[in-house]
């Protein structure tokens, strides 16, 4: 303990020490990233993740803001809380890189994920997965004698779990967007 | 008012408005234009080198030596490619680098065109920002901003890869003071209620130490002088990185030596054994930190760094500072002054004499010699002999860089120049030209290892033809020392393709540049020949022959805390366990 009895320093893992990475918690974390929408910031973004063996659960982009030509990357990331920090870190300092929020602690938030399923079946199962679909609040977007496609919005979880639903039903294809998320109130 | 011209005269134009006095580069196809604008000016000089790699390393050696950015001009393809492994140095070693790079014209790139690459993609993750101008309308601004991002923060390298057909247009030059910078912005104030708790846990600390790097010397002068005053005023003991070296006298007596894998043996205790660790723009590498588990177990850490990832990032501390050097210096020394001046007199008596035990040791002792010319002689020799004049030091990478570092002293940052983090053999000789480009009558050292010199020896062409006198100080022990080491200790002495074989004759190869060559290998000559070499006026290779199996200690084996440190005569068998090997 430190002479000066105040908290003393930690060390932490690192790859140099041979200790098991999984033996500290790893936590999910949601990331909205603001950049300047500009050619390669993407590149940029994924490189930083690959590069530094970072994981990422989910990515979305668009451009929100036009005039200033601003795009939003949400990331969804896993990690120790240390590799958390130093993600936020790494990606605030390149340079097209305006705003880093950590939506899992700076406060409530709202997370949603677009999902399209193609179900093909018919009979009983047809008839199952059009009923599963409105206990999903899923619309239908497109329809066959032999096929739907279901359009759902929501949770992540809440997409897994329709697509567990609809796999012995006949699904088929699945498309996501990866999840959109905004910090709750002002 | 917005003048009109090409491209091509823009680059020239804006560099001239940047400060620029010289570039480094190589021509090539996509970069003609360019060129032909440097042709017909007198303003900034162009050195020519004769590799693109020695371009970026003598941009860099220029840069570090002088605190301005060094500049690269360099062609498409194989140009760009060849630039990497300097992008790649100065990214790890937080040098001030601006590239410029010819590409193919626009409406060819994706077609794999004639020496097309993909130089924005391929130098994405070793710089700090790099740009593809499609616009002339674009282009000085741009230029404008890369010398911002490249200078601001923690500096870098950045790179502009302009397209051929860009440099041919014409567009509306921008100049600096109306060139838009972007939102890019680093905080250099630190937070002075943290730096107000940094001063109360000085106050108190019974065994404090200061942990200096590089940082010190990227933030400047002011940083230097301030860092000055502080130890001098509190009496707290100072050790630095590789990087740092300088930034503190080493003839001052509160210096304890650099510190790390290769540091001494008291500045590592030190730091092993200290309350109170204030680390100053450092980055708790591996060759310092050793085993993290055991990294200074029982110190209260602080840590100034402008860059928040470097922050918390192996290391965990208890007081992180966000800011520049300089600011955060001035800060604390001011409200340290203003709370009375206060230490902890007693504690730190006690820590000194026990400082003063650790330096008994003597930590770099080595077994003289009279028949062969140990290294550790040859540096001490060449501090003995040049320590009083204008002296810059450039390294390669291998057992010299350590010795130099060991045996070397820096009164002053700016004077020491090596490749730390990425260890770029070849990094020191181009280094050397562009020091001595910006000091023309300075005395410009680079200590090779023979291995590590040849790597970039053509540059004798580039230090012929601009009368650039850099002394090549070769410790020749026809191995590669590093590598012949760790086999030595950790590979059952199977010295598996670690010798230099087929080394050329140095002299005549001197000699055949148009240069001086001189060789020696008897301890008794070496004095004569040292000065033989300080009073040439012209480049020289300096051949010194040296025992060839000589190890390099102190040594922290990796894997290892900073209290398990093998010395000189220490039975090196095996000293590295399995756990240790896996390391670098
Ligand atoms: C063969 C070999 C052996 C080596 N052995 C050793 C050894 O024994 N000991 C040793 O020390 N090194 C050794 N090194 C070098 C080592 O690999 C690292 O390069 C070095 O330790 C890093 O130095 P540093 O911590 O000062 O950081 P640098 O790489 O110099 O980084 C500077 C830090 O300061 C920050 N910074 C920059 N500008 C500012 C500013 N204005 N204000 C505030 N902060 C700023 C940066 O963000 C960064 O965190 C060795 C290298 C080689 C090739
Ligand atoms: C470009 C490059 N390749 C390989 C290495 C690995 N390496 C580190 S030191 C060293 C040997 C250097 O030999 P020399 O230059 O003769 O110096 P010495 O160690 O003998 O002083 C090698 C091969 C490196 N650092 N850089």
């Amino acid at each position: 303990m430190s002479a000066l009895r105040l908290k003393k320093g930690l060390s932490k893992h690192s790859a140099y020490d041979l200790r098991d990475p999984n033996a500290e918690v790893i936590e999910s974390h949601t990331l909205a990233v603001i950049v300047d929408n500009e050619a390669g910031v993407l590149a940029r973004v994924i490189g930083l993740f690959s590069g530094r063996g970072y994981n990422i659960e989910s990515l979305t982009v668009a451009e929100v803001d036009h005039l200033g030509h601003l795009s939003r990357i949400t990331i969804v990331t896993k990690g120790t809380p240390q590799v958390i920090e130093q993600i936020k870190a790494q990606l605030g300092r390149i340079v097209p890189v305006h705003e880093v929020h950590d939506l899992t602690v700076e406060g409530p938030s709202v997370e949603r994920e677009l999902a399209l399923f193609k179900v093909a079946g018919q009979g009983d199962k047809r008839i199952e997965a059009l009923r599963l679909a409105e206990i999903f609040r899923a619309n239908v977007v497109d329809s066959t004698l032999e096929s739907f496609v279901f359009e759902m919005t929501g949770m992540p979880q809440k997409i897994d779990a329709f697509a567990d639903l609809m796999r012995p039903l006949g699904l088929i294809e699945v498309a996501r967007t990866g999840v959109a998320a905004l910090a709750r109130g002002t | 008012m917005t003048k009109s011209m090409t491209g091509a005269r823009m680059v020239v134009e804006a560099l001239r408005d940047q400060g620029v006095e010289v570039v480094f580069g190589y021509p090539g196809g996509a970069v003609l234009p360019i060129y032909d604008e440097i042709f017909q000016q007198n303003e900034i000089r162009h050195i020519l080198v004769r590799h693109e790699q020695a371009a970026v390393h003598a941009a860099e050696g220029y840069a570090r030596s002088t605190g301005k950015p060094g500049v690269v001009l360099v062609t498409s393809g194989p140009g760009a490619t060849n630039a990497v492994t300097g992008l790649t140095d100065a990214l790890m070693d937080s040098i001030p680098i601006v590239v410029l790079t010819g590409q193919v014209p626009t409406f060819m790139i994706g077609t794999d065109a004639f020496q097309e690459a993909d130089t924005v993609g391929i130098t994405r993750p070793c710089t700090k920002h790099n740009w593809l101008v499609k616009d002339t309308d674009r282009l000085s601004e741009t230029i404008h901003k890369a010398f911002h991002v490249a200078t601001t923060g923690r500096p870098g390298p950045v790179l502009i890869d302009i397209p051929k057909d860009v440099q041919f247009a014409s567009g509306s030059y921008t100049d600096p003071r109306r060139s838009e910078m972007g939102h890019y912005k680093p905080q250099v104030k630190g937070d002075i209620e943290m730096i107000t708790r940094l001063v109360e846990a000085m106050e108190q600390a019974r065994r404090p130490i200061f942990y200096t790097g590089g940082g010190v010397i990227n933030s400047g002068d002011a940083a230097t002088q301030l860092l000055h005053e502080l130890v001098e005023a509190t009496g707290f003991p100072i050790t630095s990185t590789l990087m740092g070296l300088g930034a503190y006298p080493a003839s001052g007596d509160k210096w304890l030596g650099m510190l790390g894998m290769h540091g001494l043996y008291e500045a590592n205790l030190a730091m092993h054994g200290c309350d109170l660790m204030i680390n100053l723009g450092a980055r708790f590498d591996d060759r310092i930190t050793g085993r993290l588990a055991d990294f200074s177990p029982n110190s209260m850490k602080a840590h100034v760094d402008i860059d928040p990832s470097s922050i918390n990032k192996v290391i965990h501390v208890d007081l992180p500072i966000l800011g520049d050097i300089a600011h955060v210096l001035e800060d604390l020394l001011r409200i340290w002054k203003s709370r009375g001046r206060k230490v902890n007199r007693d504690g730190l008596a006690k820590w000194w004499a026990k400082i003063e035990d650790w330096k008994k040791v003597d930590c770099l002792a080595y077994a003289p010699s009279s028949k062969t010319i140990k290294p550790q002689y040859a540096l001490q020799r060449l501090q003995a002999l040049t320590k009083d004049h204008d002296r810059y030091i450039t390294t390669e990478v291998g057992q010299h860089q350590m010795w130099a570092a060991q045996f070397l002293h820096f009164d002053a940052p700016k004077r020491w120049m090596t490749s730390g983090g990425l260890g770029t053999m070849g990094y020191g000789f181009p280094a050397s030209i562009g020091v001595q480009m910006a000091h023309r009558d300075a005395l410009v050292i680079n200590v090779a290892g023979e291995a590590s010199w040849l790597m970039n020896m053509q540059e004798m062409g580039t230090a012929m033809q601009f009368n650039l006198p850099v002394k090549q100080f070769i410790l020749n022990n026809e191995r590669l020392g590093m590598v012949r080491q760790w086999q030595e200790l950790l590979h059952g002495e199977r010295y598996s393709h670690s010798w230099s074989e087929s080394l050329p004759d140095f002299v005549k190869l001197a000699e055949a540049f148009g240069a001086k060559g001189i060789q020696c290998h008897d301890p008794a000559d070496l004095d004569d020949a040292i000065m033989e070499m300080i009073n040439h006026d012209g480049p020289v290779i300096f051949d010194c022959l040296v025992e060839k199996h000589e190890n390099c200690f102190p040594m922290i084996p990796s894997g290892a805390p900073h209290n398990e440190m093998l010395l000189g005569g220490a039975d090196t068998q095996d000293a590295i366990g399995a756990k240790g090997a896996v390391m670098v």
